[in-house]
């Protein structure tokens, strides 16, 4: 990569020597990548390999030891790595969380418009007292929240709880508070964990809606294989909290050193082959 | 010199404290619950040893023993009906509960006809005598207190540490869901370490009673445990001790050299620079949570 | 059986979401207000406390019902509104000006406390609340020059725009103007940005943060507002009971602030009042009850304390959603008559899991 940062119209978001240490043990070790707006961009690897640690960084939760990382949402960009985890969320960052972090006892409503927190601009005061501009702003936001409903189809559980959901439906619940925010850049972590076939086909599609229809990037962390290829643009593979590959998602899955860090040595995979009982090769 | 006595008589105090700390540590450490009710339980501990002294006729060692048994039944039967149908809901539930607990056992203590609503002194045959050495003065109540409370720490900390009940019910407080799969006996162990803390408790009362007398209200030292806790870290047996120590010493030292009124906020003054400085106490973990 | 068919944002925004919480809300309102004519003195003076405690138990819910700051020494601040309002009205000060001093001081103060109880949470933050709640408890007693010490303060009459306001019906409409007035506010604050930002910290510190709520400022917020408005009780009460004395406002009213909340139901505003109408109650139930128990039972110091116990317990066991949980739980079964199915408002079996590391 040249050393120059290369700021033109289509980078989004941009990682400089990343690294990051528990105590002893360096979870993100000097990574560098970008993302330009508009793309899915998806991050790969074994467990442990560090990946959620960078979406962590990146919104803020942990400060990396070491590098930089800066985001042109808004034209100038700014570096994330000074801000604090509500303040990148203004910036226009949303993410999803591995382990679904909703409000329990609060319905899917209450959840979604949480979501959309960073729009409300009226007072204190203003709030007490319930003002016409108030009132005004809760049914616009209630209407943006309606037309993300729409897009994910949870119109029937508006009005429930989140407690009492199962879990595909928290997943998708968790997305769409993360739309509600209407991010430029959005996080999610491990999208389809826990989805069965169907969900995942669903999630297949709203991806793909997301970026096309909404405009919006994402920066993903997934393991299922067949929605990484489906959806993203490019890939970006980790392991040991090291870069491993990045490219199309055709390039990094035949990069020998993917497979190996996957599945062992390239030559095992041959090994592992069945012979083709038809005899042709 | 001055001073010396007055550290003596403050770790004196901070044992108990430290005790009653103890038992509130070994049901964080097992339940991860809080629990307001060990002042009470030490103070109906303490009741306890003074019935089976005065209206049964038994003698201190036979009365001691008999009352930690009977409390620890106490306290099985306590987690047992109350505690066990709660576990798993919000933290601040429980201690609600406690809250409760301790309620009822002091008021139902004070409707006891004539012994409930008096001060009663317990005659342990140790009370009275004093013990010099090198020129301090010591009570022979507080030396008691001392070597007890060391004793009793000791025995526990290498419970925890070095048997597989210990392990046990550390698995069973971080995560009761896996420690029932792991075939962990996990209600049994949790009414154990209900009774057992219920015996600290006792074990508190008993040596305590002497030096404050028995009465309705000094399930209020209770609450005395909670700094010792905090200071010690509240997941750390021998942190609850030391904590215990250190809130007693400053008590003791506060009461002589500051003006009136300092002696019962100084214990909370700790607590605060403790949280200010180090939340998790002197020996306590640190845990965060991975998202 | 109501089935509320929505066709227009504001049915939600609203506070009243149909017609049957209209039609019942205004004859509470009618009711109250035509309280001084239908009700004998004494009860007058009693519903006057219960205001006054929901008032005070709004505040309390408000940073721990749906904020999750667990206060475990709030009765401080009800002593601050208290003893400020008395040293304000002795001093010759309006009403006005000194009730509004008193709510300044106790927020300034909820503020102050708010600092510490930021870096901590959980049983960590009970400590600290405790803690300081302690230390304000031993600084009223001390501060004689100011609050009288343990010799106790007197609080003069108040009046205002002319009328003296020691009879109890002017004091009954004051109370009753100011909790209608909180409410409205509370309620307005719940369904705002500001009230959801609260639960989401209540629920989810790190997923608010990823949302964009700065968890300082809110909690901070929470703090003062919860203090406002506990010390606005506090306030009123001086003026109720006219002589104050430090023990008013220790750990036993903390406590009762916490049965409050408790028993009347967390996270809910009913909540505050029902928990209010039973903190005042429960004495005159156990007198009552007195008259019908043996005399070795009726006269023994500890009953009204076991009663007390005994009920919190079994409102944690049996109905954790208090007194407020039960009544939706009535509610829904005569509305649901005969479809009422037995597991609707069943408690999902819950398993311990470490809450360090939540």
């Amino acid at each position: 990569m040249s050393g120059r940062a290369d700021i033109d119209d289509t980078l989004l978001l941009q990682a400089r020597n990343l690294s990051l240490s528990f105590g002893g043990v360096l979870a993100v070790n000097d990574v560098s990548f970008d993302v330009r707006r508009g793309e899915v961009f998806t991050l790969i690897g074994p467990n442990g390999a560090g990946k959620t640690t960078v979406f962590n960084i990146i919104s803020g939760i942990y400060p990396p030891s070491k590098g930089t990382l800066r985001y042109y949402g808004s034209g100038q960009g700014v570096s994330l790595t000074d801000l604090a985890p509500h303040d990148i969320a203004a910036t226009g960052i949303a993410r999803t969380f591995q382990n679904i972090e909703l409000f329990e006892h609060a319905s899917v409503l209450q959840n979604l418009l949480i979501g959309r927190h960073r729009h409300q601009k009226s007072g204190f005061w203003q709030q007490v007292f319930f003002t016409k501009t108030v009132r005004e702003a809760e049914i616009t936001a209630r209407r943006h929240v309606e037309s993300v409903i729409e897009l994910l189809d949870l119109q029937h559980y508006r009005d429930t709880m989140v407690a009492g959901l199962p879990y595909g439906i928290r997943k998708v619940v968790e997305l769409a508070r993360a739309l509600c925010a209407e991010p430029s850049l959005l996080l999610l972590d491990e999208p389809s964990s826990g989805l069965n076939v169907e969900e995942t086909e669903d999630m297949a599609f709203w991806i793909t809606d997301i970026k096309e229809e909404l405009g919006v990037t994402v920066l993903m962390v997934e393991h299922d294989m067949s929605l990484v290829s489906r959806v993203s643009d490019r890939v970006f593979a980790m392991s040991q909290g090291q870069e491993l590959a990045s490219g199309t998602p055709r390039e990094v899955q035949t990069n020998p050193a993917v497979i190996e860090a996957y599945l062992g040595t390239a030559d095992d995979v041959t090994s592992l082959r069945r012979p083709n009982p038809l005899g042709a090769a | 010199m001055e001073l010396l006595q007055l550290l003596v008589s403050g770790i004196a105090q901070g044992c108990v404290y430290g005790l009653i700390a103890l038992g509130f540590v070994l049901i964080y450490k097992a339940t991860e619950t809080v629990t307001f009710a060990q002042g009470d339980l030490m103070m109906l501990g303490a009741f306890g040893g003074f019935i089976a002294m005065s209206a049964m006729g038994l003698p201190f060692w036979a009365a001691a023993i008999a009352t930690v048994f009977v409390m620890t039944l106490i306290g099985i039967g306590l987690e047992r009906v109350v505690i066990r149908p709660i576990l798993g809901q919000p933290a601040f539930s429980i201690i609600m509960l406690t809250i409760g607990v301790a309620y009822v056992v002091r008021g139902a203590i004070t409707m006891i006809p004539v012994i409930g609503t008096e001060t009663h002194p317990l005659d342990a045959p140790y009370a009275g005598k004093v013990i010099e050495i090198a020129g301090l003065v010591l009570a022979a109540e507080q030396v008691v207190v001392i070597l007890v409370t060391a004793a009793l720490s000791g025995a526990l900390t290498l419970l925890f540490r070095y048997s597989k009940l210990g392990i046990a019910m550390q698995a069973s407080a971080q995560n009761q869901l896996a420690a029932y799969y792991m075939g962990i006996p996990v209600r049994r162990i949790n009414g154990l370490i209900w009774g057992l803390a219920a015996a600290v408790a006792t074990v508190a009362g008993l040596l305590i009673a002497p030096i404050t007398f028995v009465h309705a209200n000094m399930g209020f030292i209770g609450l005395k445990a909670f700094p010792a806790a905090v200071v010690g870290g509240f997941t750390s047996l021998p942190g609850a001790i030391v904590g215990g120590l250190i809130i007693g010493v400053t008590e003791s030292i506060a009461g002589f050299y500051l003006e009136e009124g300092f002696k019962d906020i100084a214990p909370y003054v700790v607590v605060l620079l403790m949280l200010a400085v180090r939340p998790n106490g002197l020996f306590g973990e640190r845990m965060r949570k991975k998202v | 059986m109501r089935f509320v068919f929505k066709t227009d944002y504001t049915q939600d925004i609203n506070l009243a979401k149909h017609s049957g919480h209209v039609f019942w809300y205004g004859l509470l309102l009618v009711t109250l207000a035509i309280g001084p004519w239908i009700m004998d003195d004494y009860w007058l003076a009693q519903l006057t406390l219960v205001l006054i405690y929901s008032i005070v138990g709004l505040g309390l819910m408000l940073l721990a019902g749906f904020t999750g700051q667990f206060s475990l020494g709030h009765a401080a601040f009800l002593g601050v509104g208290a003893y400020t309002q008395a040293v304000a009205i002795n001093a010759g000060l309006p009403l006005i000006v000194a009730l509004v001093g008193a709510m300044a001081l106790s927020a300034v103060i909820g503020v102050i406390v708010a600092i510490p109880a930021l870096r901590v949470r959980g049983v960590f933050l009970g400590m600290a609340t405790l803690a300081l709640g302690i230390i304000l408890e031993e600084a009223f007693a001390r501060w004689e020059s100011v609050t009288g010490g343990n010799a106790g303060l007197f609080v003069q009459s108040p009046t205002l725009l002319g009328i003296e306001l020691s009879d109890s019906t002017p004091y009954y409409f004051l109370c009753l103007v100011l909790t209608i007035a909180v409410t409205l506010g509370v309620a307005n604050l719940l369904r705002s940005p500001t009230g959801r930002a609260f639960v989401a910290i209540r629920d989810s510190e790190i997923s608010a943060q990823s949302m964009g709520i700065p968890l300082a400022r809110y909690k901070t917020l929470a703090f003062a507002i919860s203090a406002a408005l506990t010390g606005l009780g506090g306030a009123l009460y001086a003026h109720k009971i006219q002589f104050l004395t430090p023990e008013q406002f220790g750990i036993i009213q903390s406590i009762d602030l916490l049965l409050l909340i408790v028993i009347g139901g967390l996270g809910s505003i009913h909540g505050a009042f029902l928990g209010a109408i039973f903190l005042i109650t429960m004495p005159q139930i156990i007198s009552s009850a007195k008259d019908y128990l043996p005399s070795s039972v009726a006269d023994a110091p500890g009953l009204s304390a076991l009663v007390y116990g005994a009920v919190l317990v079994l409102f944690v066991l049996f109905e954790p959603l208090g007194l407020y949980g039960r009544w939706l739980k009535v509610r829904a079964y005569i509305q649901l008559f005969p479809l009422y199915r037995r597991g609707m408002f069943e408690r999902q079996k819950s398993f311990q899991k470490s809450e360090r590391l939540k």
